[in-house]
């Protein structure tokens, strides 16, 4: 996709190319503060007129090579891959149930094994490991209250699909990805798992989870609910969503959150 | 202080952000006395409801009478001091009932009843004494659905503070069919560790994005093109991200638009105006409403960000508004709203929460590299490595029109020297010239 400027009439202009209106419309006049207007008639390309403008910013972000790129090629990424012996693939599930032993109690097992090792993902920063944790169809969402339902037409925290997930992944692991470069990492802790619901191989889980972050020299604390629904995808289980609902979801701020809890 | 030797056409010193003297001043001089947004009126529907709102340094509240009035008061009861409304929003019924003593107070301020009144025989406690009720805000006023309060008897009206950056809420509530929108009750809080002016700056600042901006813009390109190349056709949010890094040269072909009281319009905006079916069944039902000419002219306002300066930044294609309480010379809470365009189409609805979601919510893609400048930023200024900060990039390359500055570059930095400008009008004036 090139990058260009384009007139409301989706006629586009070379770029860096005098902005001219092709049609000339103003503002409304604004209450009785008329000044600006009061000076008569207008040249045509005079500054007034350029309050109609329609230069619309095409999407540039892949050719576009600003100064800054040209000094910071994007395919490197910054964080390094993490020697996978951090954390070891988890162990295949029992295929059959030890006698005497509820099966359930080896799907819950196998289910926390999964959520440890989603927190484990999380805090060596293996974002594509993380993301190949879910579904293609699937879902992070981190609404701002309990009560939402709709991960797409709700105001949320975090709404993202498995794309948008890659952006993510893509922007925090970007060279000029500012905010990364100061010493920043998580811990999370999960606890409390439930299994909530399953049917036809898809499991509802609800877990609690604690997550302490450093960044530069500060520390924050975020809790909440995780609530999973996990599938099974040749044998290994999946994401087909993960809620969280932060505890302190509507508490201000300090700074924001960059990447998945 | 002489605070005019701060400030020079050109340049402005480091002191202006750091300085806690300067705060205080800027609280009184500036916060306190122009008008201030409190919140639309949509946040408070019924009778009784309240939501409260900090103006300076003081805890008011937004409160619905029975008359339906929307009222500005202090949160704070006359008798010992004790704040009213224990909680950030919520219905008060009847009255206001304060957690103390029980005093309580119609929906409007006026005292209503004290218990025991008998001990206040012979006292200018009474319901005919003002000082019994509750302090109301010196001026209310609303513009299209959104209120404000101001704390002082004098100045300008709301109409001639907001000057012509009222197309801002005009520009909002023209594009619903019947010319209203609705507050979504949901606001992000998000705590910027700098002083208010970077964020008033940040906004119409036409050179950053794609520098501050670049990884975001670069990944969703990528992610977007991936799409593309899969689908024929990649949903719209994704270009909101991709847009921010675009060229240098591209940025500097927009334009600023600078008017009196620090105000200002970014123009340009980032393709809202595709030709997919939404969009079309949202552009009939506005030339249904008001006529293709009027609603031609709606559609094509070609604006990004408007900002009422000292405090308020919004985006009326989008329907967000973010809105500053200055904390600290080096602390700042923005309040981060959006707003549905009643009678509009769902969908145009979920293509403003994209943006709500995705650059202005708490985990933003977009202001997290923002906030970290203003962070660092605000480090260096507290620093002895230089006292002054630079705004000279297209000085004297601007146009100037019966108070109204136009920038002929979009990078022109006339947004700052613009605001500083109004800043000094303000540090400089004694309360009846305001």
């Amino acid at each position: 996709m090139a990058s260009k400027t384009v007139n409301k009439h989706g006629r586009h202009a070379k770029s860096g190319a005098s902005p001219r209106p092709s049609t000339t419309r103003r503002l409304p006049a604004a209450g009785k503060s008329r000044s600006a207007r009061r000076a008569g008639a207008q040249p045509a390309g005079s500054p007034r007129d350029r309050l109609a403008q329609e230069i619309v910013i095409e999407g540039a972000g892949v050719d576009a090579r600003t100064g800054v790129q040209a000094i910071a090629p994007d395919h490197v990424p910054r964080a390094a891959e993490s020697p996978a012996a951090v954390v070891p693939p988890i162990a295949q599930p029992i295929a059959q149930p030890i006698a005497g032993r509820a099966p359930a109690s080896d799907a819950l097992r196998e289910i926390e094994q999964f959520l440890y090792r989603q927190s484990e993902l999380l805090d060596g920063k293996r974002w594509q490991d993380y993301l190949d944790l879910f579904t293609d169809d699937g879902v992070y969402w981190m609404p701002v209250t309990p009560e939402q339902t709709e991960w797409d037409s709700s105001p949320s925290i975090f709404a993202e699909d498995k794309y948008m997930m890659e952006v993510r992944m893509r922007r925090i692991t970007h060279p000029t990805a500012w905010s990364q470069l100061p010493m920043w990492g998580t811990s999370h802790v999960i606890g409390n798992v439930v299994i909530e619901s399953e049917s036809h191989g898809e499991y509802g889980v609800r877990s609690r989870f604690h997550m302490m972050e450093l960044r530069r020299d500060d520390v924050r604390h975020f809790g909440g609910t995780y609530r999973h629904v996990l599938v099974r995808d040749g044998g290994q289980l999946k994401i087909k969503l993960q809620r969280v609902d932060m505890f302190n979801a509507q508490a201000p701020y300090e700074y924001v959150l960059q990447v998945w809890v | 202080m002489n605070v005019s030797q701060l400030v020079e056409p050109d340049r402005v010193h480091r002191r202006v952000y750091t300085d806690q003297q300067i705060f205080d001043r800027e609280v009184a001089q500036i916060f306190e006395s122009v008008w201030v947004y409190c919140g639309h009126e949509s946040q408070v529907p019924r009778p009784g409801d309240y939501h409260a709102v900090t103006i300076g340094r003081q805890p008011l509240f937004m409160v619905r009478g029975k008359d339906h009035q929307i009222r500005v008061l202090y949160n704070r009861c006359p008798h010992r001091g004790v704040q009213l409304c224990g909680n950030q929003k919520g219905n008060a019924g009847n009255a206001l009932v304060c957690s103390y003593h029980a005093w309580s107070f119609h929906l409007d301020g006026r005292l209503r009843s004290i218990p025991l009144q008998d001990g206040y025989n012979g006292t200018p406690v009474n319901a005919e004494n003002p000082d019994c009720s509750i302090k109301p805000a010196a001026r209310v006023d609303a513009y299209r659905g959104f209120v404000f309060a101001c704390l002082s008897r004098v100045g300008p009206s709301l109409l001639e503070f907001l000057g012509e950056a009222k197309i801002a809420f005009d520009d909002m509530c023209d594009r619903s069919p019947v010319g209203e929108v609705e507050v979504v009750p949901v606001c992000h809080r998000v705590i910027q560790h700098s002083n208010w002016k970077f964020f008033m700056e940040n906004q119409l600042d036409a050179l950053h994005p794609s520098v501050t901006h670049q990884s975001t813009g670069v990944a969703a390109g990528r992610v977007e093109s991936k799409i593309k190349e899969q689908t024929g056709r990649a949903p719209l949010y994704y270009h909101y991200l991709s847009a921010f890094a675009s060229k240098f040269e591209q940025w500097d072909a927009v334009q600023t638009i600078n008017f009196p009281r620090g105000h200002g319009i970014l123009k340009a905006y980032m393709g809202l105006r595709p030709q997919d079916p939404d969009t079309r069944a949202h552009e009939a039902l506005l030339v249904e409403a008001y006529g293709a000419d009027k609603a031609e002219e709606y559609l094509s306002r070609s604006i990004h960000h408007v900002l009422i300066y000292p405090y308020l930044s919004v985006q009326p294609p989008l329907q967000q508004l973010r809105c500053l309480r200055p904390l600290a010379p080096d602390r700042t809470l923005s309040e981060i709203w959006h707003f549905r365009l009643k009678g509009a189409p769902e969908a145009i609805y979920r293509r403003s929460l994209w943006y709500y979601n995705l650059v202005n919510s708490p985990a933003t893609m977009v202001n997290a590299d923002d906030l970290e400048n203003w962070t660092k930023g605000q480090w260096g200024l507290a620093s002895d490595g230089g006292d002054w900060v630079s705004f000279h990039r297209n000085h004297g390359g601007d146009t100037e029109e019966a108070g109204v500055i136009y920038s002929n570059k979009g990078t022109s930095e006339a947004v700052m020297r613009n605001q500083f400008r109004a800043w000094s009008q303000y540090m400089a004036a004694d309360s009846a010239s305001r």
